[in-house]
């Protein structure tokens, strides 16, 4: 358990559901849910989550700290909005389910080996090199590292040359690739970002 | 004005009737056959000019006895109000032209039939008199308040307003009942139109109980007096000449005289002390909502501390439905409505006293009714109270009470400990003895006929709640039982569909959670109705005539003293109690007690009951002078007597929606079913009549009738027609008794058409000349 895990665990001892309300994206929204159903039934992955969001929003009113954390159902969210759209209480669904993998990310929670946390990654890392998605290695990437490697590489081989004569992909970015203008500008400012975080994490340990 | 009698007929040519039926001949009949001295006809009797001739025919020819042929006696009453005459109307409009069709064919029998309901409005109007107030009634503006809760200072302040004088009878020794022991009350308006369903909108929050004011309000109010510590020992007399005995715990009594009476005697909480489950009596932690709001009250701002220990509360656990809806012995079989509403005001008072505690809220079914319902269950969403769908198995006592539940959502086994534990606990009506208690359920039982299982349900329940207190609030001295009767479950309601105020004792309205379980501001509003309905009693019953549901009927019942047998049976089956015995046992009608249903008049074996306007003989005359074909004709006569309450508008608006009635019925519309004379049946079939029909409303226990018991007692008395007809030597099926709601335009039509299938199965009657 990392010390954050812990911290947190100490600090809302009472209550998952302040928890939630302090440190997830929109999280303060999760108590006016009112337990009808709608976005489950309107999410179209519906049937591949363990908890869908209305279950999930209870548990956590349970206090079902570790269960929620550790579950892999909000990384099944494909933000398609349905849910938003369709809550009575305009409950912003989706906001909340990227907000609770976050959180467990962060809390180093989320299942392991789930490949949408582990594209996620490989997204930011791709991201973070030249302040662009070079998205020619985030294709190879996911292909080695998610997929089956060559086999899904040649499976998509008509559709990379297709984007090439499109002028949708360019095969000379694998050599490094196109920045941002200002990418030193660029990496400061994440990286203030990531100290204003940490910052804000170090209140919890005190 | 002379005494000499001068009967006319007036016929309206309009809205087709010239044009479908032969008038001269009609007038012929009235003239001859039914002993008009004249009938006028005029081709709009309605209009100005119409209503004219009528009138000038009253104020100069020295008319008494009007006989209007037109419409139905339901259209144009403001136009035809004449009330210093006898009058009849023969239904010509909705019940001849409008339900027969209009082709050469059918002209015959469509004339025959009109002939027929001007000779029977004519034979009508001959046995009429022209109703007269009695004289009896006195118009007293004092009202009777029992109970001086919310309810009851609500009434009286409202009654105040309106310029009458009040008496409050209150039991303990200060106003304001229960309420005086709220923290807060539940909001009764709804968010601001147009807030927006943001976490963070305003939405509606626990108010102050205003009860202080309400009680400096009544203090102050020089129309009301208020009596404390004091009971109603003793009430006698009838609407606009109440006398009731005012009784102090030490022993004093005062005699006042009232109008009308609101009684508001307001509820007990369920005690469950009895109930294992929760532990109620075994530790101080596990209370009772009304509890809850006593410890509210006590922290007077500051936090709420348990009562075992003095502990600042940190968590409480709400556990709804205690006992309620319940099917088992000695819980409530019905729900209290409120409860949640409670338990979120509640929860909030925890978040707002105690910061930091945690509230959750165990339901199995939400409500929140009310205008400010779904915002106020937001409003507890917004304070973070965890509302938590779940059975609750059993509440342990300990240092720290544990709830154990089922969690319905997660499906999960689950238990929770915490500093205080809230049980929703309802409401039980402080109802006096049911004057009715026993014999309902074993009529109930029997009227219903058609299912037994109902009946049983009907007796388990009955069974399944709890005793009430039985101590009188009342004391009535009535024939028919110290206390207003109860409709289910120790609640003394009437009629909740049509006359939601009313009870079965005219000129007493009950008010408050003694009617339903409710809140303040529904009880406030219920008690402004009824202090309306008290004074509009006190007026009727002041001026003379009937307040409800015939409002300014002049007629009453009288009975033939010469004639009575005193068998009782109209002071013991009058669905409102109204009538007593005098000292040798002869009725004694209460005028401003009676409802003008006459049941009374249906009940008497020697027919000594009558109104001016409505007896054995103007019904039984109408019967006799229909005009009944030879058996050779084929022209079969079916007598239908109908509700006018129901029945007879459901035909109305048949014949107004274009349904055909059979040209062989002849109706006739009687104030209930229960006025009913079986003299009439009989009268019919020795007349050569075919059939009978009789059109009440439903009867027990979801009964519609206007007059409660009326339809019951009726179907009752008919239930023993069949010997009778078996001694004329006649078919069970030629008489038949149905329920008929006013919705039914299209089967009280094929009711009649039925019975013209069984006549003609059957054969006509032999009874015919």
């Amino acid at each position: 358990m990392n010390d954050l895990n812990t911290n947190m665990i100490e600090k809302y001892r009472n209550s998952f559901l302040n928890e939630v309300e302090a440190n997830v994206e929109e999280g303060e929204w999760v108590k006016m849910c009112m337990q009808c159903g709608v976005c489950s039934g309107s999410c179209p992955l519906g049937n591949a989550w363990e908890h869908p969001p209305q279950e999930l929003f209870m548990m956590i009113r349970a206090g079902k700290r570790e269960e929620v954390l550790s579950s892999d159902s909000m990384w099944m969210c494909t933000s398609c909005y349905n849910c938003i759209v369709r809550c009575p209480r305009e409950v912003p669904i989706t906001h909340i389910m990227h907000g609770l993998a976050h959180y467990a990310r962060r809390l180093g929670m989320e299942p392991k080996e789930q490949p949408t946390a582990k594209f996620a990654q490989l997204f930011w890392d791709n991201l973070m090199k030249k302040g662009r998605v070079n998205e020619l290695k985030l294709g190879i990437d996911l292909y080695f590292k998610v997929g089956e490697g060559m086999k899904t590489a040649l499976k998509n081989k008509d559709i990379g040359i297709a984007m090439w004569k499109a002028k949708r992909m360019n095969p000379m970015e694998f050599f490094g690739g196109h920045a941002v203008k200002d990418l030193n500008g660029f990496q400061k400012a994440i990286k203030k970002a990531e100290e204003l975080e940490a910052a804000r994490l170090d209140k919890h340990k005190a | 004005m002379s005494d000499e009698i001068k009967y006319s007929g007036y016929l309206c040519t309009g809205c087709g009737i010239g044009d479908r039926l032969d008038a001269s001949q009609i007038e012929m009949i009235a003239t001859r056959e039914g002993k008009m001295s004249a009938c006028k006809s005029h081709e709009m009797l309605c209009s100005k000019e119409g209503v004219e001739m009528i009138r000038n025919g009253i104020d100069n020819d020295g008319v008494t006895h009007v006989m209007i042929a037109a419409c139905s006696r339901r259209a144009k009453v403001e136009a035809f109000n004449f009330n210093d005459v006898a009058m009849t109307r023969a239904n010509l409009r909705e019940g001849v032209i409008w339900v027969r069709p209009d082709d050469d064919e059918q002209q015959e029998t469509t004339q025959e039939m009109a002939d027929d309901y001007i000779r029977m409005a004519c034979a009508e109007l001959r046995s009429s008199k022209q109703p007269a107030p009695s004289g009896e009634q006195t118009l007293n503006k004092n009202i009777l308040v029992v109970g001086g809760g919310v309810t009851g200072m609500t009434a009286a302040i409202e009654a105040a307003k309106a310029g009458y004088t009040v008496h409050i009878v209150e039991k303990s020794g200060a106003l304001g009942g229960w309420a005086s022991k709220w923290y807060k009350r539940i909001p009764f308006k709804a968010a601001a139109a147009g807030t927006s369903n943001s976490r963070t909108a305003d939405l509606p929050q626990p108010i102050e109980t205003g009860v202080d004011e309400m009680i400096a309000a009544v203090e102050a109010d020089g129309n009301i007096t208020v009596h404390l510590n004091s009971i109603v020992s003793k009430t006698s007399g009838a609407p606009g000449r109440f006398s009731a005995d005012i009784s102090t715990e030490s022993g004093s009594t005062t005699t006042e005289n009232f109008g009308s009476i609101v009684q508001a005697s307001g509820f007990t909480l369920f005690d469950p002390s009895e109930l294992s489950a929760y532990n109620y009596a075994n530790s101080a932690d596990i209370i009772t909502n009304a509890e809850m709001e006593e410890l509210a009250k006590a922290a007077d701002g500051g936090p709420i501390k348990r009562p075992s220990d003095g502990k600042e509360v940190q968590s409480v656990a709400f556990v709804q439905n205690v006992a309620q809806s319940s099917d088992k012995k000695g819980e409530l079989p019905y729900h209290s409505g409120i409860g949640d509403l409670i338990a979120i005001k509640q929860a909030i008072y925890c978040n707002d006293l105690n910061p930091g505690c945690s509230t959750t809220i165990m339901f199995d079914n939400l409500r929140t009714p009310g205008a400010a319902g779904e915002d106020f269950y937001r409003a507890g969403q917004q304070a973070m109270i965890t509302f938590t769908k779940g059975i609750v198995s059993e509440v342990v006592a300990g240092d720290s009470p544990t709830v154990k539940f089922k969690d319905l959502i997660l499906d999960d086994d689950a238990e929770m400990a915490c500093d205080l534990v809230v049980l929703d606990v309802g409401m039980v009506p402080n109802s006096g003895p049911d004057p009715y208690a026993g014999i309902e359920d074993l009529e109930t039982g029997k009227a219903g006929g058609e299912s037994e299982v109902v009946g049983d349900a009907i007796e388990e329940a009955a069974k399944a709640a709890p005793e009430v207190s039985v101590d009188s609030i009342l004391n009535l001295g009535y024939r028919q039982g110290t206390d207003l009767p109860q409709l289910k479950w120790g609640f003394t309601d009437s009629h909740f569909i049509c006359f939601p105020y009313e009870t079965r004792r005219t000129g007493i309205y009950a008010a408050g959670p003694v009617r339903r379980p409710m809140d303040i501001k529904q009880a406030q509003d219920d008690a402004t109705g009824a202090a309306l309905k008290a004074i509009q009693a006190l007026e009727h019953a002041g001026s003379n005539n009937a307040v409800h549901p015939r409002v300014g009927d002049l007629s009453f019942p009288t009975f033939r003293k010469e004639g009575c047998t005193q068998c009782k049976r109209c002071s013991v089956e009058c669905p409102f109690g109204a009538i007593d015995e005098d000292d040798k046992g002869f009725p004694m009608y209460n005028e401003s007690r009676c409802r003008r249903c006459g049941t009374c008049m249906g009940a008497c074996p020697v027919r000594v009951i009558s109104f001016e306007n409505y007896s054995v003989e103007t019904v039984g005359q109408q019967i006799k002078n229909v005009e009944i074909p030879a058996e050779f004709d084929e022209n079969p006569r079916i007598l239908v007597l109908a509700c006018e309450n129901d029945a007879y508008p459901a035909l109305d608006q048949a014949a107004i929606s274009g349904e055909e009635v059979s040209p062989w019925a002849r109706v006739i519309p009687v104030r209930c079913l229960g006025s009913v004379s079986i003299s009439w049946v009989t009268d019919a079939m020795s007349n050569g009549y075919d059939g009978v029909i009789m059109m009440g409303c439903q009867r027990g226990e979801d009964y519609q009738c206007h007059f409660v018991r009326g339809s019951a007692m009726a179907a009752e008395r008919m239930a023993k027609v069949g010997d009778t007809l078996e001694q004329l030597g006649l078919e069970s099926e030629r008489v038949v008794v149905h329920e008929v709601a006013i919705t039914d335009i299209v089967r009280a039509p094929a009711l009649i058409k039925e019975m013209e299938e069984t006549i003609d199965k059957i054969g006509p009657s032999p009874f015919k000349f």
